[in-house]
């Protein structure tokens, strides 16, 4: 059925000529090479799929397509000729349209659903800033028309904050749709998306395909890929790893998207069983209006938690660490009731997390790494109240020599020091505490290979020595590296749990996509 | 700045790290000379003018007037120590010269309208001040509102609220009370001593400050207390997820400038012996200001007390050398507003390490 709108669009010869051509894209930040020569074309009338894991570069090359990283390397070109993209205006200037994962930069909080509709229009000083709402209106409802939203005015006069976070997707869309682009961009758009509205979405990608736009369609999902690309381009470690024309072949593209070190270190793992349950929730509910849960997280084993964004992972895991208060049921620590009430409390019995986004979550700017390793437990370093700068910097080598960190010691900022090795400070001065619990959440996000590999062995050690680690992830390939057992997340429900071993990557991609 | 955390791009964040990194190990001699000027460069200059001084008008470097100096600067001292606790945990408490101005007002009126002894005017203010603290805490952390502007609410209350029993007058020995009845108390003369006293040859305030200054560095950089206040300052939600109890110790920041605030507040009333209505009022900026001097100092690039005792003193200094020479009083304010812009431009002009405050908004 998909392929119907694809057949007869290919096969038309006025949509075959590439309407934009990237060639030999270069990207570095400093001396981190992120994007090392890529070579793309977009054809008016194809949808081309771009996969890849995690820090592969995706959204670096995005990001390049729609002007915010003007110093790039290579050249691009519209209609053959080459073009220079100083900016985000010039970017749409030119007809690339880029609707960003991230909707919460591009939503303008404060105006209306009308203004944000409208907002492309705004900045450009076509219409005027001083415009009652009344005048906007009727440009507002043409737009939302174009994507038969079918919202009324009472809701395109609301706070565009009142919008739940699919229709703000949907708004970006829009927004992107009423600029008639010759090349639309779409960074993960169903990862919000319900199921009916990804078929919405589906239809109008297909639409729009039948009119002649090129569409770059960013997805982690490879069943989506399966039904809307004309092309796939894998993407890993800044350079293009697989190419193919539809009809593909997945595999290909699996092995194309896995880093190697994922590949040896799935070969070196041996699935540990554990049986004694560490943490029990018991009618858990993790989001709103989603069923409630009943999860056990066990001793001696690695659980990887799979999901998209906004399955529910960051709530299980800061649900549990005593952060966030579950919306209902219950949890049990060692069969023993555990209602933690601040994360001091799950910190005291053992239970530790290291959270999905390091800058924000984790980093103190400025503080060296002796300093970052003991905040958790100044208790240990202390007597009285008083701090042992000995027992400090002990620790800090503690964790320099334990998890190999590349640093010329404790007292050096870790702000100095590069992503992975960031990442083994925040993720080691747990591991040397003695965790019963740790929750791992995205811990491999923005990290090298190689520390990516060290983080995995230490987890599986870990469990090997009877503790409880737990993985969440929205990567597959991650998850499958490095956890004995997989529990798949989708809306804040469990959908699977079962061994790595016993199950297939699409058992569980098939099962992160399902919806209620 | 919990507001609006940004996401940093990993891949410009590591990049960022690996020039630090080559920084650290081959620093060009531009940089060294650079690196030197921000960590002694305010050091430098407060010598330097000290010597100017010293050299040029014979008055200044006497023992009376080097007294005299360390006691003018003990009140924005103690102040700039109140402030800078709360800069500590990226705060800011505006209502520090209220809270001074506060304790003169409280002193007066047990002494005066009340006949006590000067230890139950102490105790009366030392209440007074932490009851501020107290209310600060609950408004920023119970109620949620910025640090900023609920201090900036409650100055505004506290300057009116203590015109209210007095009806805005100043409070003197024997003044006419509203019944027309004469006040019944005076300043007690140990109370006045705690300005004008002396422990051997040095005068109570000096000792007091410098007691002061030792424990809060005590505090800040060697105990456990100290390292969660600049971790809250540094990145509260990384505090929070590493098991700190944030809001208790934001609050804490607060009930110590409270404290340390009505403790400059009694020594402001010893010396000016009445309970002036506008007392303390001035002050808040220029504890603002040390405060913020001392970030410079050694290029620690965060609040501490050292910086903010040097900074209290430089700007001593200054003010006794202009009137010294002859400035006359109205100058003082632009002095201190360049003294401050002077150390302003230590830390955030010159310095190549980032600094470590910016104050929540």
């Amino acid at each position: 059925m998909p392929d119907l709108g694809a057949a007869t669009v290919a096969g038309a010869p006025a949509t075959g000529s590439p309407v934009l051509e990237l060639d030999d894209i270069t990207m570095a930040f400093g001396t981190n090479q992120v994007l090392k020569g890529v070579t793309v074309a977009l054809t008016a009338g194809r949808v081309t799929a771009l996969l890849g894991a995690n820090g592969a570069g995706k959204s670096t090359l995005i990001k390049v397509l729609s002007g915010v990283y003007p110093d790039h390397g290579g050249t691009v070109s519209i209609a053959g000729s080459p073009v220079v993209m100083e900016s985000p205006l010039a970017a749409a200037r030119h007809g690339i349209q880029t609707v960003h994962q991230r909707i919460d930069e591009n939503i303008v909080p404060g105006l209306t659903v009308a203004e944000n509709l409208v907002f492309e229009e705004i900045i450009r000083g076509e219409i005027p800033p001083v415009r009652s709402l009344r005048r906007l209106l009727p440009r507002a409802r043409d737009i939302a028309a174009t994507l038969d939203l079918g919202w009324p005015d009472s809701v395109l006069t609301k706070d565009v904050f009142e919008l739940g976070i699919a229709d703000s997707q949907l708004l970006l869309l829009a927004r992107a749709l009423s600029q008639r682009p010759k090349v639309l961009v779409l960074d993960e758009p169903t990862s919000t998306l319900s199921a009916s509205e990804v078929e919405r979405l589906f239809a109008l990608v297909r639409r729009l395909r039948s009119e002649g736009v090129a569409v770059l369609y960013v997805t982690h999902r490879l069943s989506e890929v399966r039904e809307l690309a004309d092309e796939v381009v894998v993407l890993r470690d800044g350079r293009i790893s697989n190419r193919q024309e539809a009809p593909f072949e997945m595999s290909a593209v699996v092995r194309a998207m896995l880093s190697e070190s994922v590949l040896e270190q799935s070969h070196d793992l041996v699935e540990q069983r554990g049986e004694v349950v560490a943490i029990g929730l018991r009618g858990v509910q993790l989001l709103p209006r989603c069923a409630a849960i009943d999860l056990d997280l066990r001793y001696g084993e690695v659980t990887g938690i799979v999901g998209l964004i906004g399955a529910g992972k960051s709530e299980l895991a800061r649900g549990i660490f005593g952060v966030d208060h579950l919306r209902s049921g219950s949890m049990t620590f060692e069969g023993r009731p555990y209602r933690p009430r601040h994360s001091k409390d799950a910190v005291r019995r053992g239970v530790y997390l290291v959270p999905e986004d390091r800058a924000a979550e984790a980093m103190l700017p400025g503080w060296s790494l002796a300093w970052t390793s003991t905040l958790p437990f100044l208790g240990s370093v202390s007597r009285a109240k008083v701090l042992s700068a000995a027992k400090e910097n002990k620790v800090g080598r503690d964790v320099v020599d334990g998890f190999g960190v590349v640093a010329t010691g404790p007292s050096q900022p870790v702000d100095a020091l590069s992503g992975g090795n960031q990442q083994k400070v925040v993720v080691g001065r747990w591991m040397r505490a003695a965790p019963r619990v740790l929750l791992l959440d995205e811990p491999f996000r923005g990290v090298d290979i190689g520390a990516r590999g060290d983080i995995s062995h230490q987890a599986h050690e870990l469990a090997a020595a009877g503790a409880c680690v737990v993985v969440l992830t929205s990567d597959v390939e991650e998850a499958r590296g490095v956890a004995d057992r997989i529990v798949v997340l989708a809306e804040g429900e469990v959908h699977l749990d079962n061994y790595t071993s016993e199950i297939g990557d699409d058992a569980i991609i098939t099962s992160m996509s399902e919806v209620a | 700045m919990s507001g609006n955390t940004t996401k940093v791009e990993q891949p410009r964040e590591a990049a960022v790290g690996k020039k630090a990194v080559a920084g650290a190990s081959g620093l060009t001699t531009g940089q060294r000379i650079q690196d030197s000027v921000v960590k002694y460069g305010f050091i430098a200059v407060t010598v330097i003018l000290f010597i100017y001084f010293a050299s040029t008008e014979p008055a200044f470097a006497t023992q009376v007037s080097i007294f005299q100096m360390l006691k003018g600067a003990a009140v924005t001292a103690i102040l700039g120590l109140a402030v800078m606790f709360t800069m500590v945990v990226g705060g800011l408490d505006l209502s520090i010269g209220s809270t001074a101005g506060l304790s003169v007002q409280l002193a007066a009126m047990t002494m005066v309208f009340y006949n006590l002894t000067g230890s139950t005017a102490v105790a009366v203010v030392i209440v007074g001040g932490l009851v501020v603290g107290l209310l600060n805490a609950f408004l920023i952390v119970v109620c949620k509102i910025p640090d900023l502007l609920a201090t900036l609410g409650v100055m505004f209350v506290i300057q009116g609220a203590k015109l209210i029993p007095v009806n805005g007058q100043s409070i003197s020995s024997g003044m006419t009370l509203r019944n027309g009845n004469t006040a019944p108390g005076k300043f007690t003369a140990d109370f006045l001593k705690i300005d004008r006293g002396f422990i051997g040859k040095v005068p109570v305030p000096v000792i007091i400050m410098l007691v002061l200054v030792v424990l809060a560095w005590f505090v800040l950089s060697r105990t456990t207390w100290g390292r969660v206040m600049y971790a809250i300052g540094a990145n509260p939600e990384a505090a929070r997820l590493a098991g700190v109890r944030v809001g208790f110790y934001h609050g804490l920041a607060y009930v110590i400038s409270g404290l340390l605030a009505s403790i400059g507040g009694l020594i402001l009333v010893s010396r000016i012996g009445q309970g002036d209505v506008n007392a303390g009022a001035s002050s808040l900026l220029e504890a603002v200001a040390v405060a913020l001097v001392g970030t410079s100092v050694l290029g620690m690039g965060k609040p501490n007390a050292w910086g903010t005792l040097l900074g209290a003193l430089l700007v001593s200094i200054v003010l006794t050398g202009l009137t010294m020479k002859g400035f006359q009083y109205y100058h003082q304010d632009t002095a201190k507003g360049l003294v401050l812009l002077v150390a302003l431009l230590f830390s955030f002009t010159i310095s190549r390490r980032k600094v470590r405050y910016t104050p929540a908004t």
